[in-house]
């Protein structure tokens, strides 16, 4: 059964701006028919510069037509300056959410248009960067790297939901792991060193943690942390939602909330709640 | 729900009424036990046997030669396991390229723990290459498995050639018929194998029950192991009721065969026609003299399989792709990929598989109904622009 959200079917049952644009400002292609899905999106200027016209053509299934529909209405009357920061995060949000598996047809969306932009700018087609990772899609070690950083992903499943590579063969498994561990490995590597991390670095690491690592599990519980201060190595915070309540909140606390704060952050972290 | 068009008994198919009929009693009213020593527990004990018998009759065997089990992945796997415990010394397996993942899977997972695996390939019409088959076989071998009729594309495999030299051979031959039985004839007397699986689901009887046929004289070890159920060959208590639903079925697929072949043969055709006729850029995937009589697996250049069933979908017609996005990986079915159908039609192949109950008016809704999908997608799809310049005799722009 599907998990498409009625947006989704929306865009895709009724899809906008499909065709093309003859003499176009710009024209952006990804994906080929052999990977299952691919998308060529085209552009028109006016003369402020803001995107006054814009079509696609789609071949892939539901989400990748959908995914394409959207980003032709979320850009329209964009400039180009405030278009290219669209993310393909943002494309899965205009559509209320794509299925974990499907966030490869958002990624393709936002390919397409940065290569349209190139196009229109006269970029020379940008080389593939990197070596190729996953033969049955030609991916690269940089994209992943690339996706990796821009999703927060940290599973070889989680990389072939985004970009497609390791959904083959599954013979690049080993590889993209090396590349996720490497990159955890080398972010960790850089703030275990004490004595480099300042007290402003130390408070924005910690806020970064607790918003990228922490708040999205326990909220999975339905439940919530707020940062309430940095008192020298001291991390104080207050408890929400079902965790303010939760008679497990303590064990939450030490031995997930700290843990990972001492992992990612500094070793030293010991945190405390204020109720 | 709204009124459903059904083509796609190849996934599952409708429980007969007269299947429920038979099972409603032994839910609340003989509920017993079958191995109860009490006359109230022998009513369903009876009724197990009377079971056995109808769905060894549908393939010609003796009813002490029926094991039932919960599927017909299980089936497949006391089989396999069986063969292997049987040959400890033997690590050499073989099967087809093309098989359901119960053995497709069954066999890679042996694969990586030590067995030396043959996977035999298929031609572009989905025919077993024979000579590779007969060429692998060796002193080594522990067991063959191949299917008897593949589900994606219905063609059908020569089980009873291919029994007769791999028995010649001394090694263990097992089928997996859950496609087959009920929609072409089916016999052990004419095809020696030693263990046959099958499914109740794919013949109207309810999901959860299936059966393993093995030969008499077989060795043989249980792969669930328990009580004295199913005279020590597979322990848990019956599921009593499907496998009475499961021999009413049989029972009634026996009985239907032959419409098999004549009314829901025709359908088949007429569907296929009708859709070859009216959308170009269109290919039947897999041979048409040796297949199943329900099935039809049709490849649309140019578009993509889940986005037709979604569409297919919304017209409440149910049926099935072999596209990556619905095979639940990345790549197309491995089925149509070992047959070398290429990307351009392969991530838009679309299953239709009929049943008893297909009837000729929904034939012609879905022959009305899909041509203006795939125009619609091909509208949208990039490379159906490339390809209409390229007849029009333009360049396209890249």
């Amino acid at each position: 059964m599907w998990e498409y959200t009625d947006k989704v079917k929306y865009h895709f049952l009724n899809p906008k701006n499909v065709g093309k644009i003859d003499n176009p400002d710009g024209v952006g292609e990804v994906g080929s028919l052999a990977c299952g899905d691919a998308l060529r999106l085209f552009f028109k200027l006016d003369d402020q510069g803001k995107i006054a016209d814009v079509k696609f053509q789609t071949f892939g299934c539901a989400s990748a037509i959908a995914s394409s529909s959207a980003l032709t209405e979320m850009i329209k009357g964009l400039t180009l300056e405030e278009a290219g920061r669209i993310s393909n995060q943002d494309i899965a949000d205009f559509l209320g959410g794509l299925p974990k598996e499907k966030m490869h047809c958002s990624v393709m969306g936002r390919d397409a248009l940065q290569k349209a932009i190139a196009n229109y700018r006269g970029q020379p087609e940008k080389k593939r960067d990197g070596e190729i990772v996953c033969e049955c899609f030609g991916i690269t070690d940089k994209e992943i790297e690339r996706g990796i950083m821009e999703n927060n992903l940290s599973s070889i499943e989680a990389v072939t939901d985004y970009l497609k590579a390791g959904g083959g063969c599954g013979q690049c498994h080993e590889r993209i792991q090396e590349i996720i561990d490497s990159l955890t490995g080398r972010e960790s590597a850089s703030v275990k060193q004490p004595g480099q991390l300042t007290n402003l670095k130390k408070i924005k690491m910690i806020e970064e943690t607790l918003e990228r690592e922490i708040r999205p599990t326990l909220k999975k519980d339905g439940g919530d942390i707020e940062l309430v201060d940095v008192d020298g190595n001291q991390v104080l915070v207050k408890l929400q939602g079902t965790c303010a309540t939760c008679q497990a909140s303590q064990t939450t606390l030490k031995f997930y909330v700290e843990q990972k704060l001492q992992e990612l952050v500094t070793p030293e972290l010991v945190v405390k709640e204020v109720k | 729900m709204e009124k459903i068009v059904y083509m796609d008994n190849n996934a599952t198919t409708r429980v007969d009424p007269k299947v429920v009929e038979e099972m409603m009693p032994f839910y609340s009213q003989f509920y017993g036990n079958p191995s109860s020593m009490y006359s109230f527990a022998g009513i369903a004990g009876n009724k197990l046997k009377k079971a056995r018998a109808k769905v060894a009759a549908l393939i010609g065997a003796q009813p002490e030669e029926i094991i039932f089990t919960s599927c017909g992945t299980e089936s497949d796997s006391t089989a396999i396991y069986s063969a292997l415990n049987s040959n400890p010394e033997k690590k050499h397996i073989i099967t087809t390229r093309v098989e359901h993942s119960a053995i497709k899977n069954l066999f890679e997972s042996l694969s990586r723990k030590g067995y030396k695996v043959t996977f035999v390939p298929v031609d572009k019409m989905g025919r077993l290459d024979l000579d590779t088959l007969y060429n692998s076989l060796d002193d080594h071998t522990a067991v063959v498995s191949v299917m008897w009729a593949n589900n994606e594309s219905g063609v059908t495999f020569p089980i009873e050639e291919i029994a007769r030299v791999v028995k010649k051979r001394g090694i263990i031959f097992h089928t997996d018929a859950v496609q087959a039985i009920g929609k072409i004839p089916v016999d052990v007397n004419m095809a020696e194998v030693d263990m046959l699986s099958v499914s109740g689901h794919k013949i109207h009887a309810p999901k959860g029950v299936g059966a393993l046929y093995v030969r008499k004289g077989t060795k043989f070890s249980p792969f669930l192991i328990g009580g004295h159920q199913e005279n020590g060959r597979r322990g848990g208590t019956e599921n009593v009721a499907s496998i009475i639903g499961f021999g009413k079925a049989a029972e009634l697929a026996a009985h239907h065969l032959a419409q098999m072949q004549t009314q829901v043969s025709f359908l088949r055709d007429k569907l296929e026609r009708g859709l070859l006729k009216h959308i170009p850029h269109a290919k039947v995937n897999g041979d048409p003299k040796m297949r199943l009589p329900n099935t039809t697996n049709i490849g649309f250049d140019y578009v993509e399989g889940e986005a037709i069933l979604l569409m297919l979908n919304e017209l409440g017609i149910c049926a099935s792709s072999g596209s990556a996005c619905t095979s639940g990986s990345l790549e197309p079915s491995h089925v149509l990929r070992a047959m070398g159908v290429p990307f351009t039609s392969a991530h838009g192949s679309i299953r239709f598989s009929l049943s008893r109950y297909s009837t000729e008016h929904e034939i012609d809704e879905v022959i009305e109904k899909v041509p203006p999908i795939i125009n619609r997608l091909r509208e949208i799809s990039p490379f159906w622009a490339d390809t209409e310049n390229l007849e029009k005799g333009y360049c396209s722009a890249q």
